[in-house]
């Protein structure tokens, strides 16, 4: 791949175009079942998804709200991995070449797989980027260089306590896009501050032109359009999860999250 | 890594990120980062401050009543048969043990922040148990995060903390014990880091809790090495302490790093035996990864996934380990070891019954170690037990061993 090829940046630059906002979309790998899993990403993508960011199960997800960690629990226990995910994408390739896929985790995961092991996997399999959620800008940067050699975008978190002078430090290391933490709190949490959003992404805009997507506390359309005004995106989790975490099987996850999609996608639109 | 060839300057750990070589750190979500550089700063301002380290002082003197004594264990040493065995006596301090040396500090800095509300973790309640009674005396909340699981086994010491006006949640996500409790306690910070401070009580997490809860433990070998000098007139040949998180046996260890004769030795919970798979000893038996903050050795699955651990004490129940310690396995500088439960059980047996002193389970990790050392080295060799906490809060465990209902 080119550097201009990255089907993140080319997704971004596309909806940049057209003058919509992304809609990024995050299900928990091998929960409902390892067997469902590339289903429900297709199923997202048809729903109107622009990029799938595909969580990572691990033992200890320390930024998660209770919904998502019970997503990578019964992810594990459907016997869910690192090594597994990146199969879940290699799969998910092979009828679409086109929708930016993201793993977003932790780094204990990437540390035993080894992160050059992890950089060469993640483009063998034809992920795009990675997110991972305790490896800040200070312990970022050997994952960071070797992501950039393969043409791999690192997203990065920037938060309502990221200080001016560490927005611009992240952003010089970030790829990709940000993405926007709109509150004090783990995912799935509920005092989202409209007010707040707006003023952190002016903030963040001084600093970078990468793009801007809002997640954490994002429940449906009109929440998604109201956090994405001021932005490129939104980034919607936790919903999705506990439809997933709801469903009796495979046909009825897909049902779900397809219709809270949809529903999202329409109100990003209009 | 291998053997330093040069001596090892300990005092310039960790660095300004907080690694003590390739361990340490700050491995935390960006939420946490502002709230972590406001620790640091207003730490590395308060730990040079003689009015700040006079109120330390004071409160470890008059509130826990340190120094804590260093004794000489006659029966116990006849019943080795080798080294003098001395006991640094951190049971005696108030609430029974060391970690209440850490909970003293770390409330006066909570203090200075201005920060109303206190949180901690806790596995056996110890730390717990510090934790609100430092926050009943400062007029502080106090929420107190516990695994359900170590809820159910460590009734009275939920029970205390309640006393103590703290709320205890109890946490029922993943293997419901001290991880989980520490990986509930990071996300009530993420929430509530306006008005909360985190009272971490050992020394893991991200960087700077490592060193401030050395720091704050410290007390224990400065005063362990006076001891030695004035009761026995040198330095002593051998230091044990057990090992879970690691604070007591930093606490004792680091003030000793640069005395080369001194021997140190970090006994961590060797469960049904290390061949088994079932114990907590990531030294003896794990790899380098990342867990709460920061990069040390975990116990961890082929992918990665943190696994559970077995002791027979809850204080020891911990997959990872203070990066201090990681280092300085890996340096060489300390030894670290196992005790098997029965092991520790028959210390705690033999402890009680030579001297008349009930040791707590975690504690008697370090006197079965202390045992078998002891009798490999002379009459005229000393060596150094601490004795971190006392064993009421076990009588129940150790009773239902011996199919006894208290």
């Amino acid at each position: 791949m080119t550097e201009e090829q990255n089907r993140i940046d080319r997704r971004f630059a596309k909806l940049r175009g057209e003058g919509r906002k992304a809609l990024v979309t995050y299900i928990v790998a091998g929960d409902g079942g390892l067997e469902n899993t590339v289903d429900l990403m297709h199923q997202l993508v048809a729903s109107g998804s622009d990029l799938i960011e595909l969580g990572v199960p691990f033992s200890d997800p320390m930024a998660e709200g209770p919904v998502i960690q019970k997503g990578h629990e019964r992810a594990l226990e459907h016997k869910a991995s690192l090594r597994k995910c990146l199969a879940l994408v290699a799969e998910f390739r092979t009828k679409d070449a086109d929708t930016p896929v993201i793993l977003m985790g932790y780094a204990n995961p990437i540390v035993k797989m080894g992160f050059e092991a992890f950089a060469d996997n993640m483009r063998e399999a034809g992920v795009d980027g990675a997110l991972t959620v305790d490896l800040p800008a200070e312990e970022a940067g050997p994952l960071n260089d070797l992501l950039k050699a393969r043409n791999l975008r690192n997203i990065f978190l920037l938060t309502p306590t990221t200080s001016d002078q560490r927005i611009d430090e992240i952003t010089r290391l970030a790829s990709g896009f940000v993405y926007y933490v709109s509150l004090k709190g783990v995912t799935g949490a509920g005092h989202l501050d409209l007010d707040s959003v707006r003023e952190n992404l002016a903030r963040i805009r001084r600093h970078t032109d990468l793009p801007l997507c809002v997640g954490f506390g994002i429940k449906d359309g009109a929440s998604a359009k109201a956090v994405s005004a001021d932005g490129d995106g939104a980034v919607v989790g936790s919903v999705l999860v506990s439809a997933v975490g709801e469903s009796a099987d495979g046909a009825a996850a897909k049902d779900r999250i397809g219709a809270l999609v949809s529903e999202m996608r329409t109100a990003l639109d209009n | 890594m291998s053997k330093p060839t040069s001596p090892v300057d300990y005092g310039a750990f960790p660095d300004a990120k907080g690694h003590f070589g390739e361990f340490g750190g700050r491995f935390v979500s960006e939420t946490l980062i502002s709230a972590l550089d406001e620790l640091q700063e207003m730490y590395q301002r308060l730990k040079n401050d003689p009015e700040f380290q006079a109120a330390f002082d004071y409160d470890l003197a008059h509130y826990v009543g340190r120094p804590s004594p260093l004794y000489l264990a006659e029966r116990l040493t006849a019943e080795a048969g080798g080294a003098r065995i001395w006991l640094k006596r951190e049971d005696l301090n108030h609430t029974g043990a060391h970690k209440v040396n850490n909970t003293v500090g770390q409330a006066l800095l909570a203090k200075h922040s201005g920060k109303s509300r206190v949180i901690a973790e806790t596995g056996a309640g110890q730390h717990g148990v510090a934790t609100a009674t430092v926050a009943a005396r400062l007029g502080l909340k106090c929420a107190v995060y516990m695994g359900a699981e170590d809820v159910k086994r460590q009734s009275p010491n939920v029970y205390r903390m309640k006393l103590l006006g703290a709320e205890v949640i109890p946490v029922e996500s993943g293997s419901k014990t001290l991880k989980d409790a520490m990986n509930e306690a990071m996300r009530d910070w993420v929430t509530n880091v306006d008005d909360t401070f985190y009272i971490i009580g050992t020394v893991a997490g991200p960087h700077p809790y490592p060193q401030l809860v050395r720091d704050f433990n410290s007390v224990i070998g400065r005063e362990a090495r006076r001891q030695s000098l004035e009761q026995f007139g040198q330095l002593p040949d051998a230091l044990v302490a057990c090992v879970g998180g690691g604070s007591n046996a930093i606490g004792l260890f680091h003030p000793f790093l640069s005395d080369e004769s001194v021997k140190m030795y970090g006994v961590e919970a060797g469960g049904d035996g290390l061949e088994t798979g079932r114990h907590a000893a990531p030294l003896n038996d794990g790899v380098p990864g990342v867990l709460h903050g920061n990069r040390t050795y975990l116990m961890e699955d082929e992918d990665g996934q943190i696994i559970e651990t077995h002791s027979v004490s809850a204080g020891l129940d911990y997959p990872g380990v203070g990066p201090e310690h990681a280092w300085l396995r890996d340096i060489g500088r300390v030894d670290y070891v196992t005790a098997n439960d029965d092991e520790a059980l028959a210390a705690f047996r033999t402890l009680t019954r030579t001297e008349g002193i009930i040791p707590a389970l975690e504690s008697s990790h370090a006197v079965a170690f202390g045992l078998k050392l002891a009798a490999t080295m002379s009459p005229e060799q000393n060596i150094v037990v601490n004795l971190s906490g006392r064993g009421d809060k076990d009588i129940f465990t150790v009773a239902a061993i011996d199919g006894i209902e208290v």
